[in-house]
């Protein structure tokens, strides 16, 4: 920063401090926001391998279209930007650079996976814009202090890896077991949180790890040698292509481990049903999202009003994928966040707000989960619940974890 | 051993379905003398037509075969309206022009059939066969199917007139004109056979891998593998390329260099064929008199 900058920019924040007090009643906003609009950029892989989480942006822009039609945030439209990264980090750079700069968005809200948003993160932190409810589960997002500009939405993988690290400590203390993980973050992660979760028993239990990459066609090789370890507990950190054919694999080549199976992949529709639900029997997982195919919510008025919304919003997608009750879920955080922003539509107040959220619930998420954030917890959602799969749908049981 | 064993017989499975693909690209080869990089995602949006067809309530087989003949009609129509109007041009156009079809039969596939994995079936019985876990029976059939339009591509090529023409039009033709063969026909007929060729391997390799539009974006590049060590120009060659290729990626995945570097198994083959032996194992080295 050059001397002049410095006084100009020491200027401007006397001047604002001087202003506070009437700020309150006083409408203020940042690039992006107006009396009649407010700018939210997206980035989202609607090519690509990662593409199957395209339609959570599709979901969101449809709610957009709802709250838009019924007036919009105390008043104001929202103009919904969101663009194909094709779950390639260089060009998540390029589109967020794009709509910071070009269309001056007020924050990016969503951009999914955890490669990409590491590639962003500096940037946006940089550029003091939100990078807001993250769509990746790495444990990183909340970190307040070093990046207070980004927030996560999910649960992270390390906290979902512990859940079953202390589900198998507790009901297979001598396992042996074996882990098949896609090499980028997001598999480094299930890992940590797992061996953290094991503890000092991790170097013995774990006795086999083998990855994978997003270019291989198959992973039947990995599942060939994690059988022949001789493992009888599967962790299975795979997304969802993967996961339905190492399901299949598994129990084609009559391995029949005890398995748990990353939530990334728990949905019925998209992945235990390709693979043969006859195979997927007796899987673990954990929830935190009403699964539209389960039949416990086939009357609850939460996935009721889900499905209407589908129907009326969004009707070329489909009601069975798990992702679009995410989308829909995530995105009413957000709209929670901009109402209690009220007139104050500035990116410092935005992030003052994202992290002021007392007991929200939304209701597609399992009962009894509440998002609660603080200046210091930058993680929304931390509440999740173990289930087994029983050849129709994932049957909960036990409490809820986390807090 | 048991588990070597194993490997090696997945890796023949997945060679199988390197294999089948590496013949469209053969095909395409012979015919044009062009590497076609959107001939995996042509294949995979003829398997969603089959699929589609299947859905609507077709039987298995007669849902095959229709595909084959719509993708033969899609291959010769890309020809014809696409690829026609660069003949001419320099081979770096005829590439870029490639790979845009690339992108555009994947987006299009994404945007009709949405990105969400879907089942394909298999026209094999589910129970593996003789009683081993070691292979499914839609693995062993695949092979079949895919050593059987091997066959089929050979004879073509070998015995009826109308493959020796195709073959005299893509690798001379001038004279060929001369001699009465009409080589704009020929070059789309290529197309279609090399398209007719890869819906039967995207319909083999669907039920094992599942069907989404990035279906084929991996395996292509272990498909060329196969097709340069065995050698572009020769359908056996390229066949036992797809075998090569499948085991040794799995041999030396599980048990050298590790999973994470199969990929490159794959780009160090292509590389070192092209430096080495650039007519492939079994291809047949030209010479140009000048």
């Amino acid at each position: 920063m050059s001397a002049k900058q410095l006084v100009v920019s020491a200027g401007v924040s006397i001047g604002l401090a001087l202003a506070a007090p009437y700020a309150l009643a006083q409408k203020k906003y940042d690039a992006g926001a107006s009396d009649t609009e407010i700018k939210i950029g997206n980035t989202m892989p609607y090519s690509g391998p990662a593409s199957a989480y395209g339609t959570i942006g599709k979901a969101a822009a449809a709610y957009i279209k709802k709250i838009n039609e019924e007036g919009g945030v105390n008043g104001r439209k929202i103009n919904f930007i969101s663009v194909d990264d094709g779950y390639s980090p260089p060009k998540t750079v390029e589109m967020a650079r794009k709509l910071v700069e070009q269309d001056q968005v007020l924050l990016l809200w969503g951009p999914l996976g955890t490669p990409s948003n590491t590639a962003i993160q500096k940037y946006m932190n940089a550029k003091k814009v939100p990078q807001l409810h993250v769509y990746t589960g790495a444990t990183k997002w909340n970190d307040p202090k070093n990046f207070p500009w980004t927030m996560g939405w999910q649960p992270s993988y390390q906290a979902e890896a512990r859940i079953y690290a202390a589900h198998l400590l507790k009901t297979k203390p001598d396992a042996k077991v074996a882990i098949l993980y896609q090499n980028d973050d997001y598999g480094k992660d299930y890992l940590k949180g797992f061996k953290d979760g094991l503890g000092a028993k991790a170097a013995t239990m774990i006795i086999k790890e083998v990855s994978y990459e997003t270019s291989d066609p198959t992973v039947d090789s990995q599942i060939v040698q994690l059988q022949g370890s001789g493992a009888d507990v599967f962790f299975n950190i795979t997304t969802p292509k993967f996961a339905a054919q190492a399901i299949r694999k598994a129990y084609d080549i009559g391995w029949k481990p005890v398995q748990y199976l990353n939530s990334v992949s728990a949905s019925i529709g998209s992945v235990l049903k390709p693979a043969g639900v006859e195979k997927a029997v007796g899987i673990f997982s954990v929830e935190y999202l009403k699964d539209p195919q389960d039949p416990a919510f086939a009357n609850d008025k939460g996935m009721n009003e889900w499905r209407e919304f589908m129907k009326k919003y969004y009707p070329e997608g489909n009601i069975t994928d798990v992702f679009n009750v995410s989308g829909y879920a995530s995105i009413q955080t957000l709209i929670q966040v901009l109402k209690q922003c009220g007139d104050n539509l500035t990116r410092e107040n935005v992030m003052k707000q994202a992290a002021n959220l007392k007991n929200f619930e939304v209701n597609v998420l399992l009962d009894g989960i509440k998002i609660n954030t603080s200046p210091t917890d930058f993680a929304p959602i931390e509440q999740e619940q173990m289930a087994k799969f029983d050849g129709k749908e994932w049957v909960r049981f036990g409490e809820t974890f986390g807090k | 051993m048991e588990t070597f064993l194993h490997q090696v017989i997945a890796g023949l499975a997945t060679g199988g379905i390197y294999a089948s693909v590496a013949l469209a690209l053969v095909m395409i080869y012979q015919a044009t003398h062009h590497v076609n990089f959107a001939q995996g995602e042509i294949a995979m949006f003829s398997t969603y037509i089959a699929w589609s067809l299947i859905q609507a309530g077709m039987p298995y087989w007669v849902a095959f075969f229709l595909t084959i003949v719509i993708a033969f009609v899609l291959g010769v129509l890309v020809e014809r309206i696409i690829v026609r109007p660069v003949e001419q041009a320099p081979v770096l156009s005829v590439v870029v022009v490639f790979i845009g079809l690339l992108v555009i039969f994947n987006s299009l596939a994404g945007w009709i059939y949405t990105y969400t994995i879907k089942t394909f079936p298999s026209p094999f019985p589910e129970k593996p066969p003789f009683g081993t876990h070691l292979v499914s029976s839609h693995e062993i059939g695949a092979v079949g199917v895919t050593l059987v339009v091997l066959a089929l591509l050979y004879s073509f090529f070998r015995f009826t007139p109308l493959g020796l023409a195709m073959r005299a039009a893509a690798q001379n033709p001038e004279s060929s004109r001369l001699v009465g063969i009409r080589v704009g026909w020929m070059l789309a007929l290529g197309w279609g056979l090399a398209s007719a060729i890869g819906a039967i391997a995207g319909m083999m390799v669907a039920p094992i891998v599942f069907l989404d539009p990035n279906m084929m974006s991996g395996i292509l590049l272990y498909a060329f593998a196969a097709a340069l060590v065995g050698g572009i120009d020769n359908p056996g060659g390229a066949v036992l390329g797809g075998f090569i290729v499948g085991v040794l990626e799995n041999v030396l995945g599980a048990y050298v260099i590790g999973n994470d570097l199969k990929l490159s198994v794959a780009l160090v083959l292509i590389i070192g064929v092209l430096v080495i032996r650039p007519s492939g194992l079994f291809g047949r080295v030209h010479v140009t008199r000048v």
